[in-house]
C-alpha cells in the first residue's frame, strides 16, 4: 500500500472538472469551516474564489503568524552538480543541452560551503541533476559529511532514491529531502520526461512512502507550475500532503509552487499562471493545512516576493545561485534557470524585518541526530 | 512565592520566546511581563556562541534561562539535547519537550516518562511538557521531576484551558507545582488558569504573536496576579436554588 494505489482512484479529467465546477457558495462554505477539508480546497482554488482573495490572504496572514509566529525561516540552495542523463523539456540541464557539466569536487564543496557560510545561512539545501555513477548515494554522503560540521539543517534535492539510501543518508546528517512531482497528469508526465529514469512516473510518486519510512524529518513536495492545469496538480499535491501526514504521523512536510521560468533550451509555461493566481494557492494551502511550511524561491519577482511575506510563507531563500559552483568556483557556468530577484540574504533579510518580522537561519540542532543509526521502519 | 527545586519566583508567568518579530521586541514584551524563568528552544540558539543574537538578548538578571528540548523525538534525542544544554548554559533546568508529532507538536508521555526518569538521575531540574493526563503527572512526580507542565490546549492554538476538567484533578493530587503550559490565549485563559490554583503558567504565542507584545506581555503579568490573588482570598461560591420537595423533612415530621 503506497501513494500510488491511493493516486489511482482518482481520474485526473474529473478532479478537473471538479474543481472548476465549485460556485460562489461552495467557497464561501469552506471559508466558514473550522476544519477544512479536500473538497473546501478544491473551492478555495477554483476560478469562483479569486474574488473572495482578500479574504483568505487575511485568513492566511492570521492563521499562519499563530502557528509559525512573526518569523521567516531563511534556506539556500547549493548545486553540487548539472550532469544528467534525463531529458526533461523543460530543464536548463537536460541531457540533450549542449552545455559544459560539472560536478563539485570536495575541494569545490568546501570553497563553495564557507562563502555560503559567511552569508549567514546555516540551513542549506543540496542540489544535483540525476548522474547515478559520478552523483550517486556515495557522493552525497561524502557531500553531507563535508558539510555537516558547518551548517545545522540539511536538505536534498536530487533524484529519487531507495529506501536504505535515505536511511544511510539520514544517518550521516541529512535531515530534509524535496522530491517534486513536477506533473501529477500520468498521461502528459512522459512527454516531459521522455528519457531517463526520471521517466518512471510511479517511481517518482512513490518516493515519500520511501522516505516516510527511514528518519529523514521532512519531506518536500511539489509541482511545476506551468506544465499542467495548476488547479489540478495542486489538488492531487493536497492529496499527496493529506495521505502523507496521516500515514508518517512523525514527518514534517513542506510545499512548494516553483512557477517555470525561462531557461538553456527554453520551454515555455503551456498554461500560465498569474499572480493572483499564485497568492490564491498559497493561501488555499495554508487555509486547509495550518502545519505545513510553505517555502519560496527567488524563482519570483522582487516586488511579488516581498509581498507574498505576510500571506502564508514560511520560508525562502536568497542570493541563490543555480549552477555548480556559483558562489564562488565556477560562476560562469550555466544555470538551471534564470532566478528572478537578485538580491543579496542580506538586503532579503532586511525587507522580511522591516514588515515586522524576524529572518530565521537557524532552526533546528545537530544534537537531535548525533546519535542517528541508518533506520528503516 | 513559588519555589520550584532550588529556586523561589516572584513571577507566576513564564514565558516562551519564539514567534517574535524580533529579538529587541521579545527582550522588551519578556521584561515587561516580569517572567523569571524564560524557555529557549535549544534548536533556535548557537550555544556556542557568545553573540548569539537570543542569547544575547536574554542575558539579564531578571531572567532564568529554561532550555527546551523542543523538536526531540524520544527520549534518547532529548537526552543528548538535554546535556549538550546543559554544559553551554550553564544551567541544569530544563523543559522537557518530546513530541513526535510535528503536526500538533502532542507530547509523547512515554518517552517523556522514561526521558524524565533519566535525566533526573543525571542531576537535571526536569520540567516535563505533557498532556493534561492525572495519572502521568503522579508517575512523573515520582520518578523526580521538579514541577508538572500540563497543557491547556495544543501548543500555539490560543484555544485555551480545553483541560479544564483534568488540570483541576492535578492540582488537586499534585505534590509537585503545576504549572499550564500551551493553548493559553488570553490574559483571561491566564488569570483562570491561575483562580483553580495552578502555580504559574507559561505564555509564548499569545504574547509573541499580538499586535503589541509588550502590552499584551503586561496584561499577562497583571492577569496572572489578579488570578493568583483570587485563588488566595478563595472564590466566592455560587449559589444554587434549593430543591421544591425536600428529601430530608422525614427527619423533623415525625
Amino acid at each position: 500500500m503506497s501513494f500510488l494505489n491511493v493516486f489511482e482512484t482518482y481520474n485526473w479529467d474529473e478532479v478537473k472538472s471538479s474543481i472548476y465546477a465549485k460556485t460562489a457558495r461552495d467557497v464561501e462554505s469552506a471559508l466558514k469551516a473550522k476544519q477544512r477539508t479536500l473538497e473546501d480546497f478544491k473551492a478555495l482554488i477554483s476560478p469562483a474564489a479569486l474574488p473572495y482573495l482578500e479574504q483568505m490572504a487575511q485568513l492566511s496572514h492570521a492563521l499562519t503568524q499563530k502557528r509559525f509566529g512573526k518569523t521567516m525561516q531563511m534556506y539556500i540552495p547549493m548545486y553540487l552538480s548539472n550532469e544528467c542523463q534525463n531529458v526533461c523539456t523543460y530543464c536548463g540541464f537536460s541531457f540533450t543541452n549542449k552545455i559544459p557539466r560539472r560536478t563539485l569536487t570536495e575541494k569545490e564543496i568546501l570553497t563553495e560551503i564557507n562563502h555560503i557560510k559567511a552569508l549567514g545561512y546555516d540551513n542549506i539545501l543540496l542540489v544535483s541533476g540525476e548522474a547515478t555513477k559520478t552523483v550517486g548515494t556515495d557522493y552525497f554522503k561524502k557531500a553531507i559529511e563535508l558539510i555537516r560540521p558547518y551548517f545545522s539543517h540539511i536538505a536534498l534535492e536530487v533524484q529519487p532514491l531507495e529506501k536504505e539510501e535515505y536511511a544511510e543518508l539520514a544517518s550521516h546528517g541529512l535531515n530534509t529531502v524535496l522530491v517534486y512531482q513536477e506533473t501529477y497528469r500520468k498521461g502528459d508526465y512522459k512527454t516531459y520526461h521522455p528519457k531517463g529514469k526520471k521517466s518512471n512516473f510511479d517511481y517518482r510518486l512513490e518516493t515519500p512512502d520511501r522516505l516516510g519510512q527511514t528518519d529523514i524529518h521532512k519531506i518536500g513536495l511539489g509541482i511545476l507550475i506551468g506544465l499542467e492545469d495548476w488547479r489540478a496538480d495542486s489538488f492531487f499535491t493536497a492529496l499527496h500532503l493529506d495521505y502523507l501526514e496521516k500515514k508518517y504521523w512523525k514527518t514534517k512536510y513542506s510545499i512548494s509552487f516553483p512557477r517555470l521560468r525561462p531557461h538553456a533550451g527554453g520551454q515555455l509555461p503551456k498554461l500560465e499562471m498569474t499572480d493572483a493566481e499564485l497568492v490564491q494557492l498559497i493561501c488555499a494551502y495554508r487555509l486547509l493545512n495550518e502545519e505545513v511550511e510553505l517555502s519560496l524561491s527567488t524563482r519570483e519577482p522582487q516586488h511579488l516576493r516581498d509581498n507574498l511575506i505576510k500571506l502564508g510563507i514560511t520560508s525562502i531563500s536568497a542570493g541563490s545561485k543555480t549552477n555548480p559552483g556559483g558562489y564562488v568556483v565556477a560562476p560562469e557556468t550555466l544555470e538551471q534557470f534564470e532566478i528572478d530577484d537578485a538580491r543579496t540574504p542580506q538586503q532579503m533579510a532586511e525587507v522580511i524585518k522591516k514588515q515586522g518580522y524576524e529572518p530565521v537561519w537557524k532552526d533546528w540542532d545537530k544534537a537531535f541526530t548525533e546519535m542517528a543509526e541508518p533506520h528503516v521502519n | 512565592m513559588l519555589t520550584i527545586a532550588d529556586k523561589t519566583f516572584t513571577s507566576r508567568l513564564f514565558t516562551g520566546t519564539g514567534k517574535f518579530s524580533s529579538s529587541k521586541l521579545m527582550r522588551d514584551a519578556l521584561l515587561q511581563s516580569g517572567s523569571e524563568l524564560v524557555t529557549v528552544a535549544l534548536k533556535r540558539v548557537n550555544i556556542n556562541s557568545k553573540e548569539d543574537d537570543i542569547l544575547h538578548h536574554l542575558d539579564h538578571k531578571q531572567f532564568n534561562l529554561l532550555p527546551n528540548t523542543s523538536g526531540a523525538r524520544n527520549a534518547k534525542e532529548a537526552v543528548f539535547a538535554a546535556e549538550l544544554a546543559r554544559e553551554a548554559l550553564e544551567t541544569n533546568w530544563l523543559k522537557l519537550e518530546i513530541h513526535p508529532d510535528p503536526k500538533y507538536l502532542m507530547p509523547d508521555a512515554i518517552e517523556t516518562l522514561l526521558a524524565t526518569e533519566e535525566l533526573v538521575k543525571k542531576g537535571f531540574i526536569v520540567l516535563p511538557y505533557i498532556h493534561a493526563d492525572p495519572v502521568l503527572c503522579k508517575r512523573l512526580e515520582e520518578s523526580g521531576a521538579a514541577a508538572v507542565m500540563p497543557l491547556g490546549s495544543p501548543i500555539g492554538s490560543n484555544k485555551g484551558l480545553k483541560t479544564i476538567d483534568f488540570l483541576q484533578i492535578i492540582i488537586e493530587q499534585s505534590n509537585v507545582p503545576v504549572v499550564i503550559d500551551a493553548g493559553i490565549g488570553a490574559p483571561s485563559d491566564a488569570a483562570k488558569a491561575m483562580e483553580i490554583g495552578a502555580d504559574a503558567v507559561l505564555v509564548n504565542t499569545a504574547i509573541a504573536v499580538s499586535e503589541n507584545p509588550v502590552a499584551m506581555a503586561k496584561a499577562f503579568k497583571m492577569a496572572v496576579e489578579a488570578g493568583r490573588m483570587a485563588y488566595e482570598a478563595k472564590l466566592a461560591k455560587p449559589v444554587h436554588a434549593e430543591a421544591s420537595s425536600p428529601l430530608t423533612a422525614f427527619l423533623t415530621n415525625v
